[in-house]
């Protein structure tokens, strides 16, 4: 009755069933109630089940003793940890090859994009040829191609290859490099770092505020690299300059000390970039080419050159085509990463898995995965969305 | 919207089946006339579909048992490859009526999985393989390793821990599928391969890479842990659960009384009364278990003895030549003991 009302239009009397908003109103509780039945039936038939087969449930299970060791840790763990720690664990690396392989295939996928469209018939033919290398075989063939080269192509870390006059070892263990030691100073250099980045964009707006008011330009850019580079070395230098380095070395089967990255990651890493960039080029490319000719005409009758009209008039513009199908790519990437249980990734699946098992709680497990895959995944369309509002045509 | 849906409307068959099947496996097993049986994805002597698509390992032979106790026929099997990650859940689910799956028995799986076990058919440990190359004679040697391990299994926790216990440290390259890490470790991705002793030494014997010799590999003495590996039923029908449990043990009883294979038709003229009840001259087991008095007579006549199973899939007739060690009869030094069929 209320929303007869809000139409309030006058009107002939017709019935309720004649009336599309009621119709309209009755099909949509209709179908709402529908699917609450049907999840309360299945939340009720799963706990019913679960109880008949005498299967503990509930999420106690995380505070456990998890018992098995991890590969590849970004934090303080050991099989002492719990088990939320071991899927917290597996979240960060996740997270890690995720946001590395989204800079890296925009980068990328940006050049070879652009070189698709280049008057320079080879660089052209190179980038189109690698986009349908990569596009058309699978992710996981891909994933097991880069990770058997790298195990069978590096010789044991007995036999590894030192560069760098023997500080750095190439073996099928992975690349290890000298680190400095652990150290509180570097905290604050990290602090210090992040105060840098804000102070540099900060002065950015400045020097921009002034140029458009008064026209007098201000070396913004070398000015915000000095500040990004020397806080932190100021920081480095007030903390007493810690200079101990921890050098990787032989020891027993594998090298001990420095830092490693390891094949698996690599691989993962090289698969996810290489391969989802090739999808990045072609968004890249269709941004561009939806363009009207007109603005690169206009861009060149101005006098910019290639260069400056791509990247002042063309690529800012096509930004709005690009952002949107961009942002799948970005998920793609994120969701793509659990391919990593292929090749020995401990990456998020890889935690619940073992955690699955070793438990057997199943369902609550699934239930974390998902509520993990789907807060990333939200997080990154928010931003995407953000910022595809923040450059839209603001028409007026 | 629409994948949630699939995906819940997935769940909502699997968790449906799940329930109907509760209670009631023996009756669903006959009516629809063969045992589904979850088995090992592919490990050489134990579960390996052979060049003609038939399953063939100590594994597959006691679903074939079953088969034999329930049907009189050993070939009412279907089987369902199930990698360890998969089996719990498809037996849970029903999707398998049991597992013969290289299934270690452990408290938790007994209880708070919901399942029961049945009669150890292999006991096994968790053993290291490693390179000759590398000059290693012991898993004490190990400190410092890179180490494939499979997931979903006790076998990572069992290696935490000996690590833990022995103060050594380790680098796990977990990879899922069995292939994948057999070929990590051929290709010295990693120092040392674990695994239950069975596993690597049909791994060493099947999988070794053209161009390199089962001898280039060694499994190393110690044994980290105990790895009794039995059949697996849901909870819920104590018949079926008795049924191969017993089968396992006519198995045992069959090879200590001397019965095979090929001689199981004149021991039916036996006059030894243990002998002529388990056969069934002398009714009373059959009906008691709820099949067929000639259950026991079948299983040895189409399937074998525990010892001819043994050596023709990975003992001394095999290519895997794996000693009985604790797996002889209790007579002869091992542990595997029957309780009487009376």
């Amino acid at each position: 009755m209320a929303v007869e009302a809000l139409g309030s239009a006058p009107r002939t009397k017709v019935a309720p069933w004649n009336d599309p908003t009621v119709r309209g109103w009755v099909f949509q509780v209709v179908v709402v109630g529908l699917v609450g039945l049907l999840a309360w039936y299945l939340v009720d038939n799963t706990i019913t089940n679960l109880e008949r087969q005498k299967i503990a449930s509930g999420f106690h299970y995380l505070g456990r003793e998890a018992g098995f060791e991890i590969g590849d840790t970004m934090v303080e763990y050991s099989p002492a940890s719990t088990y939320a720690r071991a899927i917290y664990v597996g979240m960060l690396n996740t997270l890690k090859v995720s946001v590395l392989g989204i800079i890296m295939a925009t980068f990328l996928g940006t050049l070879l994009g652009i070189g698709r469209l280049s008057n320079n018939w080879l660089l052209s033919k190179i980038c189109e040829w690698y986009v349908e290398a990569f596009r058309n075989v699978p992710l996981l063939l891909w994933l097991f191609l880069f990770y058997k080269l790298i195990s069978e192509a590096f010789p044991g870390p007995r036999q590894a290859i030192s560069a760098f006059w023997g500080t750095v070892f190439l073996s099928n263990r992975g690349v290890y490099f000298p680190v400095p030691l652990a150290d509180a100073v570097f905290k604050w250099m990290g602090v210090a770092l992040l105060v840098a980045i804000a102070g540099a964009w900060a002065l950015h707006r400045w020097a921009r505020r002034r140029q458009d008011a008064t026209g007098q330009p201000f070396p913004s850019i070398i000015a915000g690299t000095g500040l990004i580079v020397g806080l932190p070395v100021l920081v480095w230098l007030l903390g007493g300059a810690p200079h101990h380095m921890s050098w990787p070395a032989l020891k027993g089967f594998n090298f001990d000390g420095g830092s490693v990255i390891q094949p698996e990651f690599t691989a993962l890493l090289f698969g996810l970039v290489l391969y989802t960039s090739a999808f990045v080029a072609e968004i890249v490319r269709s941004g561009i080419l939806a363009l009207h000719k007109g603005q690169t005409e206009a861009a060149a009758a101005l006098g910019l050159t290639r260069g400056q009209s791509m990247r002042l008039v063309l690529l800012p513009q096509a930004l709005r085509v690009i952002v949107p199908p961009m942002t799948s790519q970005y998920l793609n990437i994120t969701k793509n990463s659990s391919l990593a249980i292929a090749i020995g990734y401990p990456d998020l699946v890889a935690s619940i898995n073992v955690t699955i098992n070793q438990t057997g709680q199943a369902i609550e497990n699934v239930l974390i995965i998902m509520a993990a895959y789907l807060s990333v995944s939200l997080s990154i369309s928010a931003f995407m969305n953000w910022y595809n509002k923040r450059i839209a045509l603001r028409e007026r | 919207m629409h994948k949630t849906l699939g995906v819940s409307l997935g769940l909502a068959v699997l968790l449906a089946s799940g329930g109907a099947m509760a209670g009631k496996d023996l009756d669903a097993i006959k009516a629809k006339g063969h045992v589904v049986c979850g088995v090992p994805t592919g490990t050489a002597g134990f579960a390996l579909a052979d060049s003609q698509g038939k399953w063939v390992g100590l594994d597959v032979d006691v679903c074939r048992a079953v088969s034999a106790a329930i049907f009189g026929d050993s070939e009412k099997v279907k089987y369902v490859p199930l990698t360890a990650q998969q089996r719990f859940t498809a037996l849970q689910s029903g999707e398998v009526d049991m597992l013969s799956n290289n299934t270690t028995w452990t408290l938790t799986r007994d209880t708070a999985l919901g399942f029961d076990f049945g009669a150890v058919t292999y006991y096994d440990g968790q053993a290291f393989m490693v390179s000759k190359k590398l000059g290693v004679k012991s898993a004490k040697e190990l400190n410092g390793a890179t180490i494939c391990v499979q997931p979903g299994t006790t076998t990572e926790l069992n290696l935490a821990d000996y690590f833990r216990a022995n103060k050594m440290t380790f680098k796990p390259v977990v990879i899922e599928k069995v292939e994948e890490v057999r070929a990590a470790f051929f290709s010295g991705r990693c120092d040392v391969y674990t695994n239950d002793s069975s596993a690597l030494y049909s791994t060493r014997v099947a999988n070794v890479p053209a161009g390199q010799s089962p001898d280039d590999y060694i499994v190393l003495p110690e044994i980290i842990s105990k790895e009794p590996l039995a059949p697996v039923m849901r909870h819920g029908d104590n018949q079926f659960v008795d049924i191969v449990r017993w089968t396992q043990y006519a198995m045992i009883e069959a090879e200590e009384y001397g019965i095979t294979s090929k001689n199981v038709d004149e021991m039916l003229k036996s006059e030894n009364p243990a002998i002529k009840r388990m056969l069934g001259v002398t009714p009373g087991m059959g009906k008691a278990l709820g099949v067929d008095e000639k259950w026991a007579y079948n299983i040895v006549k189409l399937v074998g003895n525990y010892g001819e199973s043994f050596d023709r899939h990975v003992g001394k007739d095999s290519i895997l030549k794996i000693d009985r060690g604790l797996n002889r009869l209790w007579s002869q030094g091992g542990l595997q003991y029957a309780p009487p069929i009376r």
